[in-house]
């Protein structure tokens, strides 16, 4: 083994490769190919499938018939992601920079509910949620909520489950990406006269919490006009007190990598996820995960699921696409000095 | 004299229980360049940050330019640093980083295109604009920094250890554009360092520091022959220190007598207010002769046997043991003995000598814990 490894030193980075590709191979392409294979179906369970080029029919059907679930889940996926990223970025930027001794404790913090099932988590999030849960029931008793009024069963809940579910994959990426900033970098830009970012900080907080309060509003079907005036005032009350010149020259671009990271860790899976809206949700919050878990293990309509599934993949596929080219992979690079 | 552009009175820092910086007094004059020179942990980077506004002084007081800066943030300070290792902006490129303090103080873009140039000719980089931090070279990022520094005009300039992480031949070369490019935009440089080659070659005046105070401030030649303490006598090249009692004069010069009794001749000036001292020579002032050979009239003179001689091309470093057991570095050109087989051999008995006005005189400090951080005389 040895001496046939120095006599072939070429074939190293393939042995190592090797497990991982075979993997891959096993359990992804074979699979894929399988499915787009079954997409091309026709038939059921008992009279058995034939396969048909004729039946590229079936995509086009599928899109039309499960078009509002395709958009849904785009949109919470988006709204997840924006969240998300609000959460996850205070939260990290306070463990890199002002973590201290803490700091490995509020990482263990945040990766602590991987410790329990995802499944039990989100079902912990039923009842905490649920109409006469701890956040509801007090409310509801002190009457300032209207018996009636629920979080169960909305796209709120949803939003909330997959923002909850996906915060780790935010929080960690972006953490890396802060944590690996010379500090030096910063006194360099505060040597070099960045101080408070006035106007700047208000404007950008006002447009960026405008627009995104707004986006979720839309999504939430609140008052758009109201969201966004909201949005407005807290991004220019948070930008005028915590946004830096050094933060908007230094730290943040600095930290890209870790954003289009972290956001790509969350839109992926979210696009996908069918737990939260199943747990959560109801008939009308369904995503596109749901109906395709619904034919394929339910009604067994293994040519519409293995449809869904590919038209998915390439609605990702377009989406990732595009977003690496708009942030990722310039401002990445340009991070990089390359 | 010229005005005063920095002034520390009585700055204090204290991080925890630690003291960093110990009642500090200083006056660095407008133009000056000037050096803050010590071993690590002496409290000159500290020292800077605080000119600089990065660390808050416990007590005392900053003057920049007259004004009372100590509560300053570093962007309100006409003061800019340049810092170890550069810290230049990596997703930023060389003009951009360059144009960084002029973009913050909002100064329209044509005056930057032309400063920015302006700068990039001053430090011999025109047409690096584009590059990245990462496709310029150490020495280049140097200039980078220098320039980026430099290119807001401040009234003081604050120099960490600048040249710390490039290679010797680099550092040297550097040194001398340093100066060159200070001479050329007359700002004061404040120069923190531990390389006291360095400081010599480049300061107007150096503040050799030690234990957050400085020791002794002057120029380098006053700093290098008449060191005040064994702690500046050690750490500015090399000292030989040889305890001894004062014991009249003679003429212009006083008398110290060496545990042997030998009589050492010092400038008379030097002993003043002074009991217990150490009588310093440094190596290249001694001259080596055969025992019998004559001495100058009126010149220091030991005898003793070389113990070592390690020959270093330009010079040959010697170790020569005297009467009562002190060892003694001394230093020959290898001029009138070039070759190796003429150079003094180790147990060959020889004859020290130099001039009195070339002897120093240190006091005897009580506090031992000072001789642990002396380097090996």
């Amino acid at each position: 083994m040895g001496t046939f490894l120095t006599r072939h030193r070429g074939m190293v980075p393939y042995l190592l490769l090797a497990p991982g590709l075979l993997w891959l191979a096993a359990f992804y392409v074979y699979p894929a190919f399988q499915m787009f294979i079954s997409s091309f179906w026709s038939g059921t369970l008992e009279t058995g499938f034939r396969f048909s080029l004729e039946n590229w029919r079936t995509y086009p059907a599928a899109l039309e018939r499960y078009g509002e679930q395709f958009g849904r889940s785009i949109l919470y996926a988006l709204a997840a992601t924006i969240l998300t990223f609000l959460i996850a970025y205070p939260l990290a930027y306070t463990i890199a920079f002002r973590g201290g001794r803490a700091k490995n404790l509020l990482l263990f913090l945040v990766v602590a509910p991987f410790f329990t099932s995802f499944l039990l988590r989100t079902f912990a999030w039923k009842i905490i949620l649920g109409d006469d849960g701890v956040v509801l029931g007090p409310l509801k008793d002190l009457g300032l909520l209207d018996p009636g009024f629920r979080l169960l069963a909305t796209p709120i809940a949803v939003v909330s489950g997959i923002t909850y579910n996906f915060l780790p994959f935010m929080t960690l990426p972006i953490y890396v990406s802060l944590e690996k900033i010379d500090r030096r970098l910063v006194e360099a830009a505060q040597d070099l006269y960045a101080g408070p970012w006035r106007p700047g900080g208000t404007i950008v907080g006002a447009v960026v919490g405008g627009g995104l309060f707004g986006l979720l509003g839309a999504i939430f079907a609140f008052d758009v006009l109201l969201m966004v005036g909201l949005g407005a005032t807290a991004g220019a009350v948070v930008g005028t007190g915590f946004l830096s010149e050094s933060f908007a020259r230094v730290t943040f671009p600095l930290s890209l990598p870790g954003v289009f990271a972290g956001t790509l860790l969350v839109m992926i899976p979210a696009l996908g996820d069918y737990v939260n809206a199943a747990l959560l949700g109801n008939p009308s919050t369904t995503m596109i995960g749901n109906v395709i878990q619904t034919r394929f293990l339910v009604n067994a309509d293994y040519p519409t699921a293995s449809a869904l599934s590919f038209i998915l993949m390439a609605a990702i596929l377009v989406v990732v696409t595009v977003y690496a080219r708009l942030l990722g992979t310039e401002n990445a690079s340009a991070v990089r000095g390359i | 004299m010229a005005p005063i552009d920095v002034r520390l009175v009585g700055v204090t820092k204290r991080f925890g229980d630690t003291l960093a910086v110990d009642h500090i007094d200083l006056e660095v004059e407008s133009g000056e360049f000037f050096s803050l020179l010590g071993p690590s942990g002496c409290g000159k980077t500290t020292t800077l940050r605080m000119i600089g506004g990065f660390e808050q002084p416990t007590e005392g007081r900053i003057e920049l330019q007259g004004e009372d800066v100590t509560w300053l943030p570093p962007y309100r300070r006409n003061v800019n640093t340049v810092f170890q290792n550069y810290a230049l902006f990596p997703h930023l490129n060389v003009y951009d980083n360059i144009a960084f303090g002029l973009r913050r103080r909002r100064v329209p873009e044509r005056e930057i295109r032309a400063r920015v140039a302006e700068m990039l000719r001053l430090v011999e980089l025109t047409g690096f604009e584009k590059r990245r931090p990462s496709q310029i070279s150490g020495g280049q990022a140097q200039r980078v920094a220098l320039a980026r520094a430099l290119v807001n005009r401040p009234a003081v300039l604050l120099l960490d250890e600048p040249l710390g992480a490039l290679d010797l031949k680099l550092r040297k070369q550097m040194q001398v554009e340093l100066k060159r490019i200070q001479q050329e935009v007359g700002i004061t440089f404040i120069y923190v360092t531990h390389d006291q080659e360095e400081a010599m070659t480049m300061s107007d005046r150096i503040a050799v520091m030690n234990r957050g105070r400085y020791e002794q401030l002057g120029d380098p030649e006053s700093l290098y022959e008449r060191p005040a303490s064994r702690f500046v006598a050690g750490f500015l090249g090399v000292s030989n220190l040889l305890p001894a009692i004062l014991d009249g004069t003679v003429g212009d010069y006083a008398v110290a007598r060496l545990r042997d009794d030998t009589p050492v001749r010092i400038p008379r000036g030097q002993t003043a207010g002074l009991s217990r001292i150490e009588v310093g020579v440094r190596p290249e002032k001694i001259r080596l002769r055969e025992p019998d050979e004559p001495v100058p009239d009126g010149h220091n003179t030991l005898t003793g046997v070389v113990r070592d001689a390690s020959y270093m091309g330009v010079s040959t470093s010697y170790i020569v043991e005297i009467r009562g057991g002190a060892r003694l570095t001394v230093y020959e050109q290898n001029v009138e003995r070039a070759t190796r087989s003429e150079l003094w051999r180790p147990g060959e008995e020889v004859r020290l000598s130099w001039s009195p006005d070339h002897t120093f005189v240190v006091p005897v400090e009580d506090d031992r814990s000072s001789d642990e951080e002396v380097p090996a005389a």
